[in-house]
């Protein structure tokens, strides 16, 4: 655990001439509450998967069916999960990385922690109770989206507001990457939930454009939510977590610019691929997918400067497991990155699109990138806010790791077969013109490898679990008497 | 901080001289790769927005060199595929459903298409390859309520039973014995009794038999072999549509049924009902 070793034990501004503290009580909340709502998706996630093996689970009750607990799932995951882990490890890197305190102080920490819990709690009650406006990714009504506003807006100010007062000449590239996601999410979700109340004390409302520029607009923002929230965000997380977890400078600067300013530019256009083949006009769609396709390097630069960033230090993936997380991830990235495009062609997506391909496409992003990254970001940031010398158990960590990354192979594997299969039957004729299934055999075909993905879950959600204990262990200052999978070598361990 | 160029004693790679609580950064090239397939990928872009739909004017777009739209591509596959099944489908609308079944190519392409016809349209209800559900007929048996020649199938898929949105449609409505106060329940079920023994399930009951006589008989037959005329079931085969319990039998005399089939004339046109009506005589019990 050199990489925690290296990091700065006090919170206590190391220099400089003045001594307030960094805001960190507000940074621990949001770590409880990145593992809260991470087994919350998780476990979600498990049980709609056996919905759709056994439909019987649907229970027979409107609040437990599967249409209503699937964006209770995907909320949970992105904006629960993914928003807790975001905004903490933001606000912990923005003051580190800018020798200053918090613009606003703990007020303004302990605002956003609990006006964004809020907002989590509001969006999955309403999804439970049949609430929601029906756009994926932006189900919640009009009155939560202005909570989330307020709540957004402050954000933005405490966090530009820490950088304006920053004690470095330079501004770090993960707090670039953050100010895009913070600034982009902004814009997309006020645009995207313009709508009309019906009544003043009514929770129903009319989103202000219909048909196909509504449809553009809900993917204009659903794709860069990917784009600002769970790409960029999480890759200013990359940014500095793998560089600290490593103790090695990150590769290479002039690859960060280029491909921070070539990802923001691009991602903005390609959200039309989620249109093709509907009745978005030809010249839009074709737009989107070459914005996709220019992307595949711009995305792929992060995944270079993450990984190029162990050369000298590869040998502590053997012995940290909780940097081989944030590595993995990396690659997971780069492999959704690269399925991306691919996805978007127009002939790819005349095969791929409304089948499980695309679910098992969110989640080698979604597990394999975004909670991977976080599950690195968490086994660092433990033991550096709760002032411990290390984590409870570094086997456990490994255990993890491994359950963890066979759940999302299996899961992934299980939904390429799937999805593939099913694009493969809805199009399969046979020599008289007729279609080969109906549509009800494609599901019946489904069936095993549905299975599989639940199994895959499960496996995810028992790894989370296992960290949920080893953190928690380590946050009480315990220490497992155990013996390493895999012992340093003599000489590197002198060496540091 | 001020700027402080070092040289990386891992690499020998220099740093640009910034640092930020520690982490500071190597002054690596763009790799040369990166830099070609990013290259790549935008001419690849370039090609294909001349190739396809892609600039937007201010009231027409450019169309693409190839002159490729979706919509013109999907009118074309639809035509072609019904092209090539025009030649069949029109004679199968032409003939009548005994021609077509004569005619062993056009009877193939009935039973090829009414598989799959019969898979979207039919077997929500009567289950996949007919075997039926409970208040849902199996349709490969060879107890039919309306008749099993290919005639009579063609008219229950065109006007359905009991279906509201046609004249044609085939009716009958068996009375609600105690609902309607025809029938007291103990007199119910000695009827149900008499029913069951009909096929051996159950005792011979005097008092039912009368009963049966009196109140039943007109539709199911003395017998009660039932009567296909007015689509009353046959209660000696043991098939059941509702199940064979005596309390179930009790609630079918007691209450009535009334299932539901739409019609389907207008929502499928003649030459499906024909296919349609050929894949489903074909399944086991058609006469």
């Amino acid at each position: 655990m050199t990489a925690i070793a290296a990091a700065q034990p006090g919170a206590t501004l190391a220099t400089g001439a003045r001594s307030e503290a960094y805001v960190e009580d507000a940074v621990r909340a949001f770590v409880i509450a990145t593992i809260f709502w991470g087994v919350a998706a998780f476990a979600a996630g498990v049980f709609i998967a056996l919905q759709l093996a056994y439909p019987v689970l649907n229970l027979g009750l409107e609040w437990t069916t599967f249409g209503r607990l699937r964006p209770l799932h995907t909320s949970a995951a992105i904006f629960a999960f993914g928003g807790n882990a975001l905004l903490g490890t933001s606000l912990y890197i923005v003051q580190r990385t800018c020798r200053a305190r918090l613009f606003g102080g703990p007020a303004v920490a302990w605002f956003l922690f609990f006006g964004y819990q809020l907002f989590i709690v509001l969006a999955a009650l309403g999804y439970i109770f049949g609430i929601t406006q029906s756009k994926e990714y932006a189900e919640p009504e009009w009155f939560v989206d202005l909570w989330l506003t307020l709540v957004w807006v402050v954000y933005l100010v405490a966090f530009v507001g820490t950088l304006m007062k920053r004690e470095e000449p330079h501004i770090y590239v993960a707090n670039w990457f953050f100010v895009a996601f913070i600034v982009t999410i902004a814009m997309l979700h006020i645009v995207n939930n313009l709508a009309i109340p019906v009544s003043f004390f009514g929770a129903k409302s009319y989103a202000l454009f219909s048909g196909v520029q509504d449809a553009l607009t809900q993917w204009w923002y659903g794709h860069n939510a990917v784009g600002f929230f769970l790409t960029a965000g999480f890759l200013a997380m990359m940014y500095y977590f793998i560089p600290k977890q490593a103790n090695r400078p990150v590769y290479s600067y002039r690859l960060s610019i280029v491909h921070f300013w070539s990802l923001i530019f691009l991602y903005i256009w390609a959200g039309p691929h989620h249109l093709h083949y509907t009745a978005l006009p030809d010249w839009a769609a074709t737009l989107g997918m070459v914005f996709s396709v220019m992307l595949w390097m711009p995305s792929w630069g992060g995944m270079i400067n993450g990984l190029m960033t162990l050369s000298g230090a590869w040998d502590k993936l053997r012995t940290d497991p909780a940097l081989r997380f944030s590595v993995t991830a990396v690659a997971f990235y780069g492999m959704s990155t690269f399925e991306g495009p691919v996805m978007s062609i127009r002939q790819v997506n005349g095969l791929s699109h409304y089948t499980d391909w695309t679910i098992g496409h969110v989640h080698s992003g979604a597990l394999g990138w975004n909670a991977f990254i976080t599950f690195g970001a968490l086994y660092y940031l433990v033991p550096v806010l709760w002032k411990r010398a290390g984590l409870y158990s570094i086997r456990l960590v490994s255990y993890h790791f491994w359950i963890a990354t066979i759940g999302i192979l299996l899961y992934i594997s299980a939904m390429w077969v799937s999805g593939i299969m099913q694009g493969l039957m809805w199009r399969a004729y046979d020599n008289l013109g007729f279609l080969q299934y109906s549509f009800v055999e494609t599901v019946q075909a489904m069936h095993p490898f549905y299975v599989i993905r639940a199994t895959g879950g499960l496996l995810f959600l028992t790894g989370a679990l296992i960290m949920v204990y080893n953190l928690w262990r380590t946050a009480r200052g315990d220490v497992r008497d155990e013996t390493p999978i895999v012992r340093a070598p003599a000489q590197s361990a002198a060496a540091e | 901080m001020p700027t402080k160029i070092e040289k990386d004693s891992v690499t020998g790679t220099e740093t640009t001289g910034h640092e930020w609580d520690g982490i500071k950064e190597l002054n690596n090239p763009l790799p040369k790769w990166w830099l070609y397939v990013f290259y790549a990928c935008v001419l690849f872009s370039a090609v294909w927005m001349v190739l396809y739909p892609s600039v937007p004017y201010l009231r027409s777009h450019f169309g693409g060199v190839l002159g490729y739209t979706q919509r013109d591509a999907v009118a074309k596959r639809l035509e072609e595929a019904s092209g090539a099944q025009a030649q069949y489908r029109d004679q199968i609308a032409k003939l009548d459903i005994q021609a077509v079944k004569a005619d062993a190519d056009l009877n193939r392409f009935a039973l090829a298409g009414g598989r799959v016809l019969f898979a979207e349209n039919c077997a929500p209800c009567h289950q996949s390859g007919g075997t039926g559900a409970k208040g849902y007929p199996s349709l490969a048996d060879d107890d039919w309520l309306w008749g099993g020649k290919l005639e009579d199938i063609q008219m229950t898929l065109q006007h359905g039973v009991r279906s509201t949105n046609d004249d044609d449609t085939r009716v009958s409505q068996m009375p609600r014995f105690l609902a309607d106060g025809l029938l007291t329940m103990p007199q119910i079920q000695a009827v149900a009794q008499h029913v069951l023994s009909l096929s051996g399930l159950d005792k011979p009951n005097a008092d039912g038999a009368k009963l049966f006589a009196e109140q039943c008989a007109s539709c199911h037959g003395e017998q009660g072999k039932g009567m296909r005329e007015v689509g009353a079931p046959n209660l000696t085969d043991k098939i059941w549509l509702y199940g064979g319990d005596k309390a179930v039998v009790v609630q079918s005399i007691a209450y009535s049924r009334g299932g539901v089939m739409p019609a389907w004339a207008g929502r499928l046109d003649d030459a499906t009902i024909k296919m349609l009506a050929l894949y489903v005589h074909a399944l086991g019990g058609g006469e």
